[in-house]
């Protein structure tokens, strides 16, 4: 072993420590490696769970029975909303790009308990194998993710290891959450006061404290859901006195601000990326803070949405309907702030910042569509249809998936000190944009005219726009296996990055080695100048 | 940190505390007795709130801690509260 390869001033893709090999990584405390393992599993089952999703699609190209009955398609949508959720876009860019940026951002060599960070990881790596582990002991579960009762305590398949599985993820969920906002508090470079602080670690901030509340609900929920199946207490069962609706309450009491988990972090990447690409000072920097921390609060109060027709009183109804209008309040305050950034900047038309544009359209399809939705007379009509469906994706994939791309894309030379083939990038890009508006815009029209959503099988009528769904699909997977080829390859082979600020970014990540040293800074920074001072 | 002032409890007030949470416990049985229909649930619920309380502030030190601590943890019991009381505009109106 060199003397470079053990001195802190190295590469912490070469530090060889007490480790070496793969223990060196799955062992690491660092928070750029701890990063990176997340990076890793998230694509492994990422494409798990998207072959899931292209099968489902493929069964879906005409009515009846095509490759699957009804029973693996339960199967597939349950275990494919599983891995998308609990596994890939809830800790997502927290995960991946918080862990490695964080520090860096602010100034601090690591994060505030770094044992604690690689803690996160191994129960996150727990949680999904036993969830997977469902497949060896009985079959895979059929509830879809949301695990309603009580279809989740009288079904014959086998959800115990799922529920005890997103159990376990949870707690990876919170000790991250509780890291990120001691790191925050804590460990911000000298003069760094919280408004010079960027605005992707605000986001992770709002975030943590939702990941720290929010998501200790869940926990308990499921739990309950385990005891109810295994013994019978009728907290929920209503042959024993318990209130299924009580089930939906507290699910979502989670699973709502779990929605905000996953968007506002992407948020902070794109007013990250913004600015560096149109050369010019974020627009209303403190309004995006404010609306980061305002949207984690109001996103509490907002759950019952997804309830309307589930038997709630007449008031609650009105209550959830206004309040969720209410929060889409914060959240366009933070799309006018992009565009505004955008408006006379002197753009330079780079694949992070297609990713980060293509982010607003979708995000903003997505968003308008959730007023379709939050207004309770439309609800009524389009619950549970293909509308809901294509109404998420273009939330949870669109907003966050295309976040966690930009993000990918713009910081992927300081991760790994190698650039990605920029026209092999774009192609990628341009695939997966189109097969990804093939594939959903027509899910909103198959809503409206009334096909349900978790059906292995639909009426003749609905063919046409499943045909074309089918083949977006497929257009997208496509686009996906050539933006994944692209980045595996340069992370190995691509051309070797030294300048620490390829991009011209004005942030502190950018002050770093390219890529960054195992302890990130020989001194650490003083802070005098807001994050985005370009002029 | 060396800054920071350290506060050592002493056993009278651990005593206190005890005799504190013993006696809400026994309050919390005996309510069980009444019959207050939905008042039932909110007389429990102030109970334990109660006893949290008095756990946090004492035993857990908030008290004797910078203020920062204290501010974060009654946000969190309001969130707590505002959910519950959104929560209820669905059972008590049905």
């Amino acid at each position: 072993m060199s003397e470079t390869t053990t001195s802190k001033h190295v590469s912490f893709l070469q530090y060889k420590g007490k480790y070496k090999g793969i223990l060196g990584w799955i062992l690491s405390t660092d928070h750029k490696r701890v990063g990176l393992l997340y990076l890793y599993t998230m694509l492994v089952f990422f494409s798990i769970a998207a072959i899931l999703g292209l099968l489902m699609k493929i069964q879906l190209i005409a009515p009846g029975y095509t490759i699957m009955g009804p029973q693996t398609y339960n199967s597939m949508f349950t275990v494919h909303g599983i891995i998308m959720i609990f596994v890939i876009v809830v800790p997502g860019l927290p995960a991946v790009f918080g862990n490695f940026f964080l520090p860096l951002m602010i100034g601090a060599k690591d994060v505030a308990f770094p044992r604690l960070n690689l803690a996160s990881w191994w129960l996150y790596v727990i949680g999904i194998l036993v969830v997977l582990s469902s497949q060896f002991v009985g079959g895979w579960p059929d509830t879809g993710w949301t695990f309603y009762a009580p279809y989740s305590f009288r079904t014959p398949a086998n959800v115990l290891p799922a529920l005890f599985g997103a159990f376990i993820m949870g707690f990876s969920s919170i000790l991250t959450g509780i890291n990120f906002v001691v790191t925050i508090h804590r460990m911000r470079a000298p003069g760094m006061t919280w408004f010079k602080m960027p605005l992707f670690p605000w986001t992770l901030y709002a975030t943590a404290w939702i990941q720290i509340l929010a998501t200790p609900v869940i926990g308990i929920t499921l739990l309950l859901t385990v005891m109810e199946r295994v013994l019978g207490v009728g907290v929920f069962d209503p042959t024993l006195g318990g209130d299924p609706i009580l089930y939906q309450h507290l699910f979502w009491i989670y699973s709502h601000p779990a929605v905000y988990i996953m968007i506002l972090p992407g948020m902070g990447a794109i007013s990250e990326i913004l600015p560096v690409f149109s050369r010019k000072r974020i627009y209303g920097y403190k309004a995006i803070v404010l609306s980061s921390l305002a949207i984690a609060f109001v996103g509490y109060f907002v759950w019952g949405h997804h309830m309307f027709t589930s038997g709630m009183s007449g008031r609650a109804l009105y209550a959830f309907s206004f309040l969720t209008f209410l929060v889409a309040i914060p959240s366009a305050i933070k799309v006018f702030n992009w565009v505004a950034t955008m408006h006379k900047g002197s753009l330079n038309l780079q694949t992070p910042f297609y990713w980060a544009t293509s982010f607003i359209f979708v995000f903003m399809i997505g968003g308008l569509t959730g007023l379709v939705l939050g207004s309770l007379a439309t609800n009524v009509h389009v619950h549970d249809t293909h509308f809901v469906v294509a109404h998420f994706h273009f939330i949870v994939f669109g907003g966050t998936g295309y976040a966690f791309m930009a993000a990918l894309h713009y910081w992927f030379p300081k991760m790994f000190g190698r650039m990605y083939d920029a026209s092999w990038a774009n192609i990628g890009w341009a695939t997966f944009f189109a097969g990804f508006l093939t594939l959903y815009l027509p899910m909103f029209a198959l809503g409206l005219q009334g096909m349900p959503r978790r059906y292995y099988d639909y009426l003749p009528e609905f063919h046409t726009g499943n045909i074309i769904s089918s083949l977006g699909a497929i257009l997208m997977i496509a686009g996906a296996l050539i933006i994944i080829t692209n980045l595996v390859r340069s992370s190995r082979h691509g051309k070797k990055v030294t300048d620490k600020n390829p991009w011209g970014g004005k942030t502190l990540e950018w002050q770093t080695d390219t890529p960054p040293t195992l302890e990130n800074w020989e001194e650490i920074p003083t802070i005098t100048d807001s994050p985005y001072e370009y002029k | 940190m060396s800054e920071e002032k350290l506060h050592i409890s002493s056993y009278r007030s651990h005593l206190f505390v005890l005799a504190g949470l013993l006696l809400l416990t026994a309050a919390s049985v005996a309510v069980t007795n009444l019959e207050m229909g939905p008042l039932n649930t909110l007389v429990a619920m102030l109970i334990a709130g109660t006893k949290a309380a008095i756990v946090l502030t004492w035993f857990m030190h908030l008290k004797f801690d910078n203020k920062l601590y204290a501010i974060f943890t009654t946000l969190v019991f309001v969130i707590f509260l505002l959910v519950l009381y959104v929560t209820f505009f669905d059972y008590s109106y049905r």
